[in-house]
């Protein structure tokens, strides 16, 4: 397919959807886990409020997803099973201690704020849309992630030793950002999508200047994880949606 | 206030500014009881705030649909944010947060003692919306024109909030109420469960009611327990029948002569043994709230430390 002549297909359109709407998905579902745990009221609200927000975009990213065969946003988060969802496996790691979870959030806001920079000036208006919204919402997510990592790095020697481990941890996971599926090479082709290549610059300088001001260090292992976006899975994500499904498919014909 | 030199004349002085409704500010002086039952007031309130988004949180990660999980999420930070103005209302008597956590979670105060009912099925969380936030409203409305200043500004702001969480709370259940038959069944049974726990919210009955008194000659208290209860209990019994859901009361029904429902008699051996912490969930709640505490102590300890340093920095600079 070449760009301009048949435009994004509905199948790519629909994969595309998925897998970020599933990154939104899982993650909020990780955060959620944090409520009435979190190390401060503060924390409690700001976490809630990123899960709230990624929360949202989940919603409209599978209601796109879902509208070439008529399914809505319930019968896909709650309808599938773990080989069937799109997500990198970075989202659905347990959320450890407050050093793994701001991890995290580093790792993926980073790479969320740049992939929807580019989407939202993408070719694809509905694409587009979605992300003009949530980049105001990564770029928040960034700073406060961010600005925990230098708290952390930075703060007493426990803490730092606590987020050199959580980064040993999550390393291996993010070499998969980068990877693209032959549905978001097309999207890319297309101008619906940055190509991921072009993010993976701007996202190891951001992360290795906040690593540097932090006085954390890039472990020097590879990241060679990967199999998210392909459905294939860690452990964890089956536990993870069995507790978020198996409400809403024990009443199969219910409405909420 | 103008200032005097004896005791007795202030207090006096006080009362009067008290009869005259004029609100108590942080800087004016007060009798040290008075500090003292606000304090403890606005606490045990903030506690309830906090230790209130255990039950519901409880179904976050289970909510049933997007939506309804979007609701919650945002609910249950509602209740983290009331947690935060009321410890902040506290602050100006001179007590701070963390010293009124350290209460909370030795036992030396207490919280409303209905968080301490575990939530079941996901319909509790439609109950605790219609009938526990509603209770609050009731509550906090009444508390809007208490006589200390942050506290009664603080309530106004919250019942702003209350009034959502107790609509969402409502149109959760009557979804529920005219779903499937087991989700009707699902809401009757929270519903049976949560009414009486929720008319004990309003405290023991004036006649046993100790503090009322004084409480109510310093417009702490507006309304009486007793006559709180009475109110909740007339806006409740209509939009029970709207949802199409019975209360768990043979002996409710309309008073002409008195212009209000009648309802049966509420069980204070229970209230009291809750109240005593032996209900079902008082250990869990707190040893939630001890284990968020405890194992946050190293990150709030670090964000410290990072201030200090930041501090030195520029003042280096
Ligand atoms: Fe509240
Ligand atoms: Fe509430």
């Amino acid at each position: 397919m070449t760009a301009g002549v048949a435009g994004l297909s509905v199948v790519d359109l629909r994969e595309v959807a998925l897998g970020l709407g599933d990154d939104c998905l899982v993650l909020s579902h990780r955060l959620a886990e944090w409520t009435t745990h979190a190390p401060e009221l503060e924390e409690e609200m700001a976490l809630a409020n990123l899960a709230l927000d990624l929360l949202g975009q989940a919603r409209s990213l599978l209601t796109l997803a879902g509208e070439a065969d008529g399914r809505d946003e319930d019968q896909l988060a709650y309808w599938r099973d773990d080989r069937d969802f799109r997500n990198l496996l970075l989202l659905e790691q347990p959320n450890g201690d407050f050093a793994v979870t701001m991890t995290r959030q580093v790792l993926f806001s980073t790479f969320q704020e740049l992939l929807y920079r580019g989407m939202a000036a993408g070719t694809e208006p509905r694409l587009a849309a979605i992300a003009a919204k949530g980049v105001m919402e990564a770029r928040y997510h960034v700073e406060h992630a961010r600005l925990w990592v230098q708290r952390l790095g930075r703060g007493t020697e426990e803490s730092h030793r606590r987020m050199g481990q959580a980064l040993d941890l999550l390393w291996p996971y993010t070499q998969e950002l980068f990877k693209p599926t032959e549905s978001w090479s097309r999207a890319a082709d297309q101008g619906a999508v940055p190509p991921l290549s072009s993010i993976e610059e701007p996202w190891r300088h951001s992360i290795e200047s906040l690593m540097v001001d932090s006085g954390l260090e890039i472990p020097g292992f590879p990241a060679w994880q990967s199999g998210g976006r392909l459905g294939r899975h860690s452990e964890h994500l089956g536990h993870l949606l069995a507790e978020m499904q198996h409400l809403h498919r024990s009443h199969p014909n219910a409405s909420w | 206030m103008p200032p005097t030199n004896s005791d007795e004349s202030r207090d006096l002085a006080f009362q009067e500014a008290i009869d005259a409704d004029r609100t108590v500010e942080p800087r004016d002086w007060m009798p040290e009881r008075y500090r003292s039952t606000m304090v403890r007031q606005i606490a045990q309130h903030a506690h309830s705030e906090i230790i209130g988004m255990q039950p519901e949180g409880n179904w976050i990660t289970r909510a049933p649909s997007l939506r309804r999980k979007a609701i919650l999420l945002a609910k249950v930070q509602d209740e983290a944010g009331h947690g935060l103005y009321l410890y902040a209302a506290a602050e100006t008597l001179g007590v701070g947060r963390g010293e009124l956590t350290e209460l909370l979670i030795t036992g030396r105060q207490k919280y409303s003692s209905i968080f301490n009912y575990p939530t079941l099925t996901w319909a509790d969380v439609g109950a605790i919306g219609w009938l526990v936030d509603g209770a609050a409203i009731t509550n906090q409305l009444a508390l809007t024109k208490t006589s200390y200043g942050p506290y009664a500004r603080a309530m106004v702001r919250i019942c702003r909030e209350e009034s959502f969480h107790q609509r969402q709370g409502f149109e959760l259940l009557a979804e529920l109420s005219r779903g499937t038959r087991a989700q009707h069944e699902m809401a009757q049974d929270a519903v049976n469960r949560w009414w009486w726990p929720a008319l004990m919210m309003f405290g023991p009955p004036d006649s046993e009611s100790p503090n009322t008194a004084q409480s109510m000659a310093w417009k702490i208290k507006r309304v009486s327990n007793d006559d709180l209860r009475q109110r909740f209990v007339d806006m409740t019994v209509p939009q029970s029948r709207a949802l199409g859901l019975d209360l768990p009361d043979s002996q409710l029904r309309w008073n002409e002569a008195r212009g209000h429902y009648d309802f049966g008699p509420i069980d204070w051996e229970e209230f009291r043994q809750v109240v005593g912490g032996h209900g079902a969930c008082n250990a869990q709640r707190i040893a939630v709230r001890r284990a968020a505490d405890e194992g946050g102590a190293w990150v709030r300890e670090a964000a410290r430390a990072w201030e200090v340093r930041q501090q030195s920095r520029t003042s280096a600079a």
